[in-house]
């Protein structure tokens, strides 16, 4: 009797490289085999641009002017190209050189409109009630010329938020807190010493206090320097669930300036501008204007020097607005998404797959890396061809666009692209926890395209909207604004606007985090399960 | 006749036994009472000019049960094709419009009976919270406020069918849940950036949830792009060409 022994078959292959790469490579040759996917792909491309040209198509501007027809809706320009407001009531003289502009207010005053409803003609006063706009403005201003949009700074006391040191539109900095009355007045001081204006100001005109300083570069030798009073429209926004409605009308700001005192080389006499608002024809404008008695200026303005703010009134398009495809783009990614992993466990696949990888977790990585990158390129594609091509026919069908810089488009591309690829991820990874695909699509459906249309399309009042869009999925949509919102100028700040309550990367961030969630419940799941 | 009644109860075994379908259905319900009631919370009416509706508001939820609802539909038909159970049901009932008869009268059920408890609680809870939030008038006895909930159960069914015919004609579950969910939700962002009024009336008259849900209009408003019957109507004649679509899809073609 002789025992054998079995010897245990060993294959004489050798053992082929487990590398990250070749799986990376098996799971693409998955991707690029299966049409329905590669042409899912493509489909969510073309819906992103098509959604957003139909956008387009359907919207138009016309003028509601007695003569109809074509009419100017272009916006003033910055000195940084963006679009401004300028308009107010200026009074001037021409400072040459260095100088400085100093006055004492002890009176601001304001009328605005009961119920933001414009006073019928010939009647003005009538629906006016007294009180002052919080951002109403008046103060020293130092600007290049009298064009609007040219440049400038200035120190002025506002309504609501005490003195403010303002310049070139967009920059804001605090100064004395509180309002004014003829016990309590206000100092302002502009000096000007070359391209640099630096602002003071004083409760009581011998302590004073600096506020900041601001660059004007370019600033020609001779400017204009003054006094100026401006106040912006009162907008009353009824928020209403299936979409809100504002009115608005121009209200009136009225300053008492005293102790003026132009140092420098200065023109000899003040002259009176009433920048914007349609000149002193337009209707309601005929108290506009400034009277001087004695040493005491009183200036009646109107209008606003602010940076122009986009919302869902304003005729101009935005770069966002062309890509308001995204989220049925987003719809077809899922679903590919979804199914690159869930046909897997319908065709019995993944047994093969985690045969040929046991290290599930690898497998998992290697597919959303390939998801993503492929929904990453799709998103990319879309997004620029939707901003290249709705802009176009925006811009044919005579929209006023708001310039975008450079950067910021980019990042609102780029952004696009990567809100794809973690939808992507996030859906794979829905669809590995629950194996099947409806579910899967559903939920992130749900998650991500559903609170955007809520709170998007206006389905819900500013409140509701704003958690949705900061707390769900939908937080990622903010990685398209390219508005900016300014705390010197009173808006509709709501994501029905444009604006999302969170930082365009803190939005995205917000659905990475919900991705990388449900990723790690995928892998643990994974591992643990059977396949 | 009685092909029909062993059609509909075999779909109603299937229904009964496959694990997570009444699940889902438990969670139609609840999410939508719940989502209505969170925002009948978080709106207020001001005493001077309240223009909001507070039918659409009480019924909110419905926006988000429909999902529900279209996941339901699309489940009772793509299931089968996914495991290869259509064979096995065409075999037994050969007659294709008997099958999709069967199927939409079992999912006409189940959702008439989820969204009654779904738009009850929805009701309820406006009921309860409204009237503290300056809202006056809102009570189920009120003909357009009775009108607003069944008209929205109604809604549930008929978003139900339209899933149903699409999953039939689409097959796979994904591709499915994502044409349903795109055809619901596209219109009103659409309506949102479209700035020309005619299309916009246009847009809000012809897509199935816009016009569907002006069903919950239970205020007067001369402005409206639709009216509430007119609107469910609109739904009824996306489901019914969706359903069509899907028998004919049947006939046609190999399973």
């Amino acid at each position: 009797m002789t025992t054998t022994t079995a010897t245990p078959y060993r294959s004489t292959q050798a053992a082929a490289r487990d590398g990250f790469l070749r799986l990376l490579h098996g799971e693409w040759t998955k991707f690029r085999t299966v049409r329905g996917w590669v042409v899912g792909m493509v489909t969510a491309a073309l819906v992103t641009v098509a959604v957003g040209l139909l956008g387009a198509a359907g919207s138009s501007i016309s003028c509601s002017g007695p003569h109809g027809g074509k009419c100017d809706h272009s916006v003033p320009k910055g000195p940084g190209g963006q679009e401004i407001r300028d308009a107010m009531t200026l009074v001037h003289r021409p400072l040459t050189g260095d100088g400085s502009i100093t006055v004492r207010i002890t009176s601001l005053t304001g009328r605005y409109p009961e119920g933001g409803r414009q006073p019928a003609d010939g009647d003005p006063g009538a629906t006016m009630l007294s009180g002052v706009q919080p951002w109403a403005k008046a103060g020293v201003i130092v600007k290049d010329g009298t064009k609007q949009g040219s440049a400038y700074a200035a120190v002025a006391l506002t309504g609501a938020h005490g003195v403010r040191m303002q310049d070139d539109f967009t920059h804001d900095v605090a100064g004395i807190p509180g309002g004014v009355s003829a016990a309590s007045p206000r100092w302002l001081r502009l000096t000007r010493a070359g391209d640099t204006l630096t602002g003071y100001d004083s409760a009581d005109g011998t302590h004073w206090h600096t506020i900041g300083t601001a660059r004007l570069a370019g600033l020609p030798e001779t400017v204009q320097a003054g006094l100026f009073t401006t106040s912006p429209e009162y907008v009353v926004t009824s928020n209403s669930l299936g979409g809100s409605s504002s009115n608005g009308a121009p209200s009136r700001a009225t300053a008492v300036f005293d102790s003026v005192d132009l140092h420098g080389k200065a023109g000899a006499a003040w002259a009176a501008d009433v920048l914007g608002g349609g000149g002193p024809d337009a209707p309601g404008a005929a108290d506009l204007g400034y009277r001087q008695a004695g040493g005491t200026y009183t200036l009646t303005g109107s209008g606003d020097v602010a940076p122009e703010v986009p919302g869902r009134g304003s005729p101009a398009k935005t770069v966002e607005n062309s890509l308001i495809g995204v989220f049925a783009g987003l719809v077809v990614v899922t679903v590919v998404a979804t199914m690159f992993v869930t046909a897997e466990y319908r065709r019995g696949l993944i047994r093969t797959t985690l045969t040929a990888s046991p290290r599930r977790g690898r497998v998992l990585a290697a597919k959303a890396v390939v998801i993503g990158a492929v929904s990453f390129l799709t998103g990319l594609v879309a997004a620029a061809a939707a901003v290249l091509v709705v802009g176009a026919v925006e811009r044919s069908k005579g929209f006023p666009t708001y310039p975008t810089p450079f950067a910021t488009s980019v990042r609102v591309v780029v952004g696009t692209a990567a809100l794809f690829a973690v939808t992507a991820v996030l859906a794979l990874a829905l669809g590995t926890v629950l194996r099947r695909s409806a579910g899967a699509v559903t939920a992130v459906v749900v998650a991500i395209v559903l609170p955007y249309i809520l709170a998007v399309a206006a389905v819900l009042p500013a409140g509701p909207s704003r958690w949705l869009t900061r707390l769900t999925p939908a937080a990622a949509f903010a990685v398209e604004q390219s508005v900016h919102q300014y705390a010197q100028v009173a808006a509709d700040y709501t994501p029905a606007d444009g604006y999302f309550p969170l930082a365009p990367w803190a939005g995205l961030g917000v659905l990475c985090a919900y991705a990388a969630a449900v990723v790690a419940t995928a892998a643990v799941l994974l591992r643990r399960r059977d396949a | 006749m009685r092909t029909l009644r062993q059609a509909v109860h075999a779909e109603w075994t299937k229904v009964r036994t496959l694990p997570g379908l009444l699940w889902l259905l438990a969670a139609v319900v609840v999410l939508t009472a719940a989502v209505s009631a969170g925002t009948a919370a978080a709106v207020r009416c001001p005493a001077a000019g309240c223009t909001q509706d507070p039918g659409r508001i009480s019924l909110t939820g419905v926006q988000f049960g429909q999902a529900g609802a279209a996941v339901l539909a699309v489940l009772l038909i793509s299931g089968e094709y996914g495991t290869g159970m259509i064979r096995t049901t065409v075999t037994a009932v050969p007659r294709r419009t008997v099958v999709l008869a069967a199927k939409a009268a079992v999912l006409a059920g189940l959702l008439l009976v989820a969204g009654v408890l779904a738009v009850g609680g929805s009701v309820l809870a406006g009921r309860l919270i409204l009237p503290g939030h300056g809202f006056t008038g809102f009570s189920p006895a009120h003909g357009p406020v009775f009108r607003a909930a069944a008209g929205s159960v109604l809604y549930l069914v008929l978003v139900g069918l339209l899933s149903l015919g699409v999953a039939t004609a689409v097959r796979d579950a994904a591709a499915a849940v994502g044409v349903v969910l795109g055809l619901l939700y596209l219109f009103p962002i659409l309506a949102s950036v479209v700035s020309d009024p005619d299309w916009y009336r246009r847009l809000e008259q012809v897509a199935p949830m816009t016009a569907g849900l002006a069903v919950q209009t239970t205020i007067t408003s001369s402005g409206a792009p639709i009216g509430p019957l007119a609107g469910l109507a609109v739904l009824a004649a996306w489901s019914s060409t969706s359903l069509l679509t899907a028998l004919t899809t049947l006939h046609t073609r190999d399973t």
